[in-house]
C-alpha cells in the first residue's frame, strides 16, 4: 500500500517537474546553508581547541610586579619580586601540578657556518609539562642540569632546520652567543600561537644556565615570569587563592597593600574565546536555519496550490473508496519525499560546498555526522510539519463537492 | 428471499441555504432487489442527484433510513464508508472521471490500492477487467489519448473491479453520441444479466428503457415506480 502511494507521489511530482524542483530547491538551499555555516562553525571550534590545547590546559601566569627607580615606573614584569624559592613553594600547594619559572630573551645562535636569532628560554623541566611540549627525539634535561647549570639545550623545529638543516641535532653542539651548548633533545612540533607567533622557533635551556652563561642576570634565581599548572580545571580557583596568600606571605605584604605580582588565568582567556566561536557557530546554524524554514514553507504553499489543482482527483478518490487517512498520506507523503529529496541533494551541496571552501581558503571545515544527522532529520520534520496542513485539508474536502469541482 | 440490496424508509433530505432550508428529497421509500435494472428518473432539480448522492454514501440523509446490503448507513463511520464505496459500490460518472496522468491499467487498478491489495494482484485483475471490455490493447495508453465511449468502458471497468454487488451510474451517456451510448448501454444490459444490481440516472427516455423498472422524480417526491414497458417484447 504505502509502495503503491509512493508511486503515485513520485508520478504527481513528475507531473510537475518545474514546480517540484523549484520546490525542493528551497529545501536544498536551506539544508545546504545549515551544512555549511555548521561545517565552518566547527571547523573554528576545532582550530581554537587545537591552539588552546598547544597552549597547555589549567595555566596560571604568574608575572612579576613593577618597580619604580626614580619615579620611574617600569610595568608588569619589569622587577625581579619573583625567585626560585618562590617556585619551590607554589610547588608544595595542593593543587599544583607543576611550575616553571621563565627567563627569556632573544640571542644569536650560531652552528658552523649558520647562525640564527631566536627566542632562547631558560626554565626548569616542568615547563615541558605545563605546556603539554613532547620530547621529538632525544632527551629533556633535569632537575639535576638545572641545578649545576649545565649547557645543555632543547630546540624547536624552526631552530633545527634553520640552524641544522639535515642534520640531526641531538648530541651536536652549538653556541649561544660565546657559550657553547650540546643538543640534547628537539622539541615537537608545536605549530602557531594564538597571537600567531611560531612557537618552533625557540631553544629551551636550565634556568641557570640561561641566567649565568647567556643573560648574566642582575639577581640570579630571581625571575620575571612563572608559568602554574594545575591538576585540573575545576581547582584553579583554589590554586589561585593558596597561591596569592603563598607570596604575600613570603613577599611580606601587609594586609591593604597591593600585590607585587599578577596573577592571570590563561584558560579563562581561552575559554572565552572557545565560547565565543560556539556561540558563532550556533548563530550561524541559527541563521541558515531560517532559510530551512522558508523552504518548508515553500513546500506548504506548493502543496496547498496541489491540492486546489487535484481537487477533483480527490473526489475520484473518495468515492471510489480512499479512506480521510489515505488521501492523507498520499499528500504528506509528497511533502515528505520533496523535502527530504531536497534534503539530501542539499546535503551533498552544502558537504561539497565546505569541501570547497577547504580547499580555497585557509579556513577549517568539519562535516561532522551530527551536523548532517541534524540537517537530515529537521528537513523530514520540516515535510511533515509543512505537509500537514495541506494533507489534512485535501482529506476533509466533501467528496460531492470536490467531484463538482471543475 | 435476501435481503435487498438497496432499503430507503422515510427519507428526508434538505440543505442550507442562503434562502432557508431547502427540502431536496421528501418522504422517499424505494426498495432495490438484488439483479434489478432500476433508472432513476426525472428533470433536473427533482432530487435524483441527491439521491445518488446518498445511495452512494458520499451524503447522509437528514432524517429517515437507508440499508445498504442489509446495513444501516446512517450508523456506520467514515472509514466503514469508504470501505462500502470501495468494496460493494462501482460508481460511473457522466464526465468519466478517469484520472488523466495514469494509464488505463492504472486506472482500473486504483481502487485495489485502497483494498491493500498487492501490485501483481492489481494488475492481474485490471487487466482482466480492460479484457472484459474489449480494451486490453490499450491498457498503457493514458486516457486522454482514447475516445468518450472507449473511456466510459475504463470507468465502468474500474467500477467493475472489486465485483461490487452495486453498479450507481449517473447518467453515463451524457457525455457520449446516440451511437457510443447505446453500445455503454449493452454493456450495462450485459452486466446486469450476470447478476449485477443496476441503478442508472439519466433523463433519456431511449436509456432508460434498458433498465427494467423506472423510478420517476419531481421536486424531490419519489412520483411514480413502474416496471419498463416493453412493447417490441410483447408477443
Amino acid at each position: 500500500m504505502i509502495l503503491a502511494m509512493l508511486g503515485e507521489a513520485w508520478r504527481a511530482m513528475g507531473a510537475n517537474r518545474l514546480r517540484t524542483f523549484l520546490t525542493m530547491l528551497g529545501m536544498v538551499i536551506g539544508v545546504g546553508a545549515v551544512v555549511l555555516m555548521m561545517s565552518i562553525g566547527q571547523g573554528a571550534q576545532y582550530a581554537i581547541k587545537q591552539t588552546i590545547a598547544s597552549m597547555g590546559s589549567n595555566l596560571f601566569i604568574l608575572i612579576s610586579g613593577s618597580t619604580s627607580t626614580s619615579g620611574v615606573r617600569s610595568g608588569g614584569g619589569g622587577g625581579y619580586t619573583l625567585n626560585v624559592g618562590d617556585a619551590d613553594a607554589i610547588a608544595e600547594l595542593p593543587g599544583v601540578q607543576a611550575v616553571a619559572p621563565i627567563q627569556s630573551g632573544r640571542a644569536q645562535v650560531v652552528y658552523g657556518p649558520n647562525n640564527w636569532n631566536t627566542s632562547v628560554l631558560g626554565t626548569t623541566p616542568g615547563y615541558l609539562e605545563a605546556r603539554s611540549w613532547h620530547i621529538a627525539s632525544g632527551n629533556a634535561f633535569t632537575e639535576s642540569d638545572v641545578r649545576s647549570g649545565t649547557r645543555v639545550a632543547l630546540v624547536g623545529k624552526t631552530v633545527a632546520d634553520n640552524l641544522f638543516g639535515d642534520e640531526d641535532p641531538v648530541g651536536k653542539t652549538f653556541r649561544i652567543q660565546q657559550s657553547p651548548f650540546v643538543v640534547l633533545g628537539t622539541l615537537a612540533l608545536k605549530g602557531q600561537a594564538m597571537d600567531g607567533r611560531d612557537q618552533d622557533d625557540t631553544i629551551i635551556i636550565p634556568l641557570t644556565t640561561a641566567q649565568r652563561q647567556v643573560y648574566g642576570s642582575q639577581f640570579p634565581g630571581s625571575v620575571r615570569i612563572m608559568m602554574v599548572q594545575t591538576t585540573s580545571q575545576e581547582n584553579m580557583p583554589e590554586v589561585e587563592k593558596s597561591m596569592t596568600d603563598l607570596l604575600r606571605q613570603r613577599h611580606r605584604i601587609r594586609e591593604g597593600m597591593d600585590n607585587d605580582f599578577y596573577l592571570r588565568n590563561l584558560t579563562a582567556a581561552a575559554d572565552s574565546a572557545a565560547e565565543s566561536t560556539r556561540v558563532m557557530s550556533l548563530l550561524l546554524g541559527a541563521i541558515a536555519s531560517v532559510s530551512l524554514l522558508v523552504g518548508g514553507i515553500g513546500i506548504m504553499n506548493i502543496m496547498l496550490v496541489s491540492v486546489t489543482e487535484r481537487t477533483r482527483e480527490i473526489g475520484i478518490r473518495m468515492a471510489i473508496g480512499a479512506r480521510e487517512r489515505d488521501i492523507l498520506t498520499q499528500f504528506l507523503l509528497e511533502a515528505v519525499i520533496i523535502s527530504v529529496v531536497g534534503c539530501f541533494i542539499g546535503l551533498l551541496l552544502g558537504i561539497g560546498g565546505a569541501l570547497l571552501v577547504n580547499q580555497l581558503t585557509e579556513t577549517m571545515v568539519i562535516v561532522s555526522g551530527s551536523s548532517v544527522v541534524v540537517a537530515f532529520s529537521v528537513a523530514a520534520a520540516v515535510g511533515i510539519f509543512f505537509g500537514f496542513y495541506p494533507a489534512r485539508k485535501a482529506a476533509q474536502l466533501d467528496p460531492i463537492e470536490a467531484l463538482r469541482y471543475q | 428471499m435476501s435481503d435487498p440490496v438497496i432499503r430507503i424508509e422515510d427519507l428526508y433530505k434538505s440543505y442550507e441555504t442562503s434562502a432557508g432550508l431547502f427540502p431536496a428529497l421528501k418522504e422517499i421509500r424505494l426498495s432495490i432487489d438484488s439483479g434489478e435494472f432500476v433508472a432513476i428518473m426525472g428533470p433536473s432539480g427533482s432530487g435524483k442527484s441527491t439521491l445518488m448522492n446518498i445511495l452512494g454514501c458520499l451524503d447522509k440523509p437528514t432524517s429517515g433510513r437507508y440499508f445498504l446490503d442489509g446495513r444501516s448507513v446512517a450508523e456506520l463511520g467514515k472509514d466503514e464508508l469508504a470501505l462500502l464505496r470501495n468494496r460493494t459500490i462501482g460508481f460511473v460518472f457522466q464526465g468519466f472521471n478517469l484520472l488523466p496522468r495514469m494509464s488505463l491499467l492504472d486506472n482500473v487498478a486504483l481502487p485495489l490500492i485502497y483494498s491493500g491489495l498487492e501490485r501483481e494482484e492489481r494488475h492481474r485483475r485490471a487487466h482482466e477487467l480492460l479484457v472484459k471490455v474489449g480494451l486490453e490493447d490499450k491498457a498503457i495508453s493514458s486516457p486522454n489519448k482514447i475516445s468518450g465511449g472507449q473511456q466510459q468502458r475504463v470507468a465502468i471497468a474500474r467500477a467493475l473491479v472489486n465485483n461490487p454487488r452495486l453498479i450507481l451510474a449517473d447518467e453515463p451517456t451524457g457525455n457520449l453520441d446516440s451511437r457510443t451510448g447505446e453500445e455503454i448501454m449493452a454493456l450495462f444490459d450485459e452486466l446486469n444479466r450476470e447478476g449485477i444490481t443496476i441503478v442508472l440516472v439519466t433523463h433519456e427516455e431511449d436509456i432508460a428503457r434498458h433498465a427494467k423498472r423506472q423510478v420517476h422524480f419531481l421536486d424531490g417526491r419519489l412520483i411514480s415506480d413502474h416496471v419498463t414497458s416493453r412493447p417490441e417484447a410483447t408477443i
